[in-house]
């Protein structure tokens, strides 16, 4: 088993390669779109901005080698925005696995019961498709500005600043994560397992 | 507000002081060999329960700076939670240095009120997300409805400026979060200083840790209910096991705070 992680411009991802050493896989951080295609699993990480991470998979054909995959792909965070067909951040086109658009959280200002990042644990519910370990719900470690909305692929929701939104997708071999699952201390743990195994 | 995952956890952090790589303050709570050892001692909090660990270096000189580093990797390495490092942050280098050995934030005290563009400079090339803006501060004066004075160089030499003025200042310029230790109830463990907590929880649109004060688990459920605060961070209480982490959770649920379990 190889497990690629896509590097491009997508911010701090030591913590997803520590992760899967822990799990005692060997994880490459490339964008050798032959490492890739050729790799058990891929992860497609995240921390930043969505305009600039797409420009970035288009200038190095990173996009069209993530469309191509055939093997269990897991998006992050802004993986998973990515993955979706436009987003807010930035007013950009993206991947378009997912049929949907990723949105703002919006919040009146005079309301302090939600403060946007949405950071912290929160939990996750409405478990399907990879998502389901066994439980009713997993807490899982959020922090996102922006969220895509529930949708057929859905396979795991949470709910903020009273929208119930996405916290995990799948379609095909496409899976998704809003949270970190990296960050989410035994349940990401066993999920990135449970990922490794499909 | 429907039930079930409507609203985020109420965060616990134990804090841990690291001097030269090891961790200060005495602790029953892990056995005797692995005591010494941050990473040892934030994974046992980790498999207790802690949503998220703070590591400060009290560390003066260069060598223990780097020690401080090596420490930060491997807490990356081998714990999968959020955690947050302080201790002598005084330029992006320095946070430069921790982020790339894995930290998921830094935060910053006396260096940002002496250097406030510090805040901006973080913020705007890692993101508001990384800076935890940790404030010092005393109830120094009367009548006067901003009388909390901050404090610099762990809290010996007061600086003038008072507290919610900075805060909104520092949330202004960027901070992502805000941890406010009240020095008058810091050590004390008659509670946390529930009122300029409760307004900067009222003032400010980022999260607000309470900090300085913890004496029992009654402790965190006024913190949560009376301050509304995001996250309550202690030390001692932890390190002696008077308040076991897991033990605190389980009460604060019983309660009707929400908390992971």
């Amino acid at each position: 088993m190889e497990v690629a992680v896509v590097k491009y411009n997508a911010g701090n991802v030591f913590s997803v390669i520590n992760a899967l050493s822990r799990l005692g896989v060997k994880a490459v951080l490339t964008d050798d779109a032959e490492v890739i295609q050729n790799a058990s699993h891929v992860v497609f990480p995240g921390q930043g901005e969505a305009a600039g991470a797409m420009k970035c998979l288009r200038d190095t054909g990173l996009d069209k080698v993530i469309l191509g995959l055939r093997q269990p792909v897991l998006g992050i965070c802004i993986g998973q925005q990515l993955m979706c067909r436009h987003s807010e951040e930035g007013d950009v086109d993206c991947l378009g696995i997912f049929d949907t658009d990723v949105k703002r959280f919006v919040v009146n200002p005079d309301d302090n019961r939600w403060k946007i990042p949405h950071m912290g644990w929160n939990t996750v519910t409405d478990l399907g498709g990879f998502m389901d370990l066994g439980h009713s719900e997993e807490w899982m470690y959020f922090i996102h500005s922006y969220y895509v909305p529930l949708s057929e692929w859905t396979v795991g929701a949470t709910s903020y600043c009273d929208i119930k939104f996405s916290a995990a997708m799948q379609k095909d071999n496409f899976m998704s994560a809003q949270f970190h699952p990296e960050k989410s201390g035994d349940a990401g743990y066993r999920l990135l397992q449970h990922f490794l195994k499909l | 507000m429907e039930k079930g995952g409507a609203m985020l956890a109420k965060r616990i952090i134990p804090c841990l002081d690291v001097k030269d790589g090891e961790t200060v303050k005495g602790v029953n709570f892990v056995d005797f060999r692995s005591a010494g050892d941050p990473v040892a001692l934030g994974r046992a909090y980790s498999k207790a329960g802690a949503d998220e660990l703070v590591f400060l270096d009290i560390t003066a000189s260069h060598e223990g700076r780097m020690t401080f580093t090596a420490v930060v990797e491997r807490v990356a390495r081998e714990i999968d939670i959020p955690f947050t490092v302080g201790g002598g942050i005084n330029t992006v280098a320095d946070v430069e240095r921790l982020l790339a050995a894995g930290a998921d934030k830094v935060s910053v005290n006396s260096s940002a009120l002496k250097n406030p563009d510090l805040i901006d400079e973080v913020a705007k090339r890692y993101g508001s997300q990384v800076l935890v803006l940790a404030v010092d501060a005393k109830l120094d004066f009367e009548g006067d409805n901003d009388a909390w004075q901050c404090y610099v160089n762990g809290g010996r030499i007061p600086f003038g400026k008072r507290l919610f003025q900075w805060c909104r200042e520092g949330a202004d310029r960027g901070a992502g979060e805000i941890l406010f230790t009240s020095m008058d109830h810091d050590g004390v463990k008659c509670g946390f200083a529930v009122e300029p907590l409760h307004k900067l929880h009222e003032m400010l649109h980022i999260p607000v840790i309470a900090s300085g004060g913890a004496g029992c688990r009654e402790h965190f459920k006024d913190v949560f209910d009376k301050a509304e605060v995001d996250a309550a961070l202690a030390a001692s209480i932890f390190h002696f096991n008077e308040v076991p982490l897991n033990e605190l959770k389980t009460y604060l649920r019983e309660e009707g705070i929400i908390v992971r379990i």
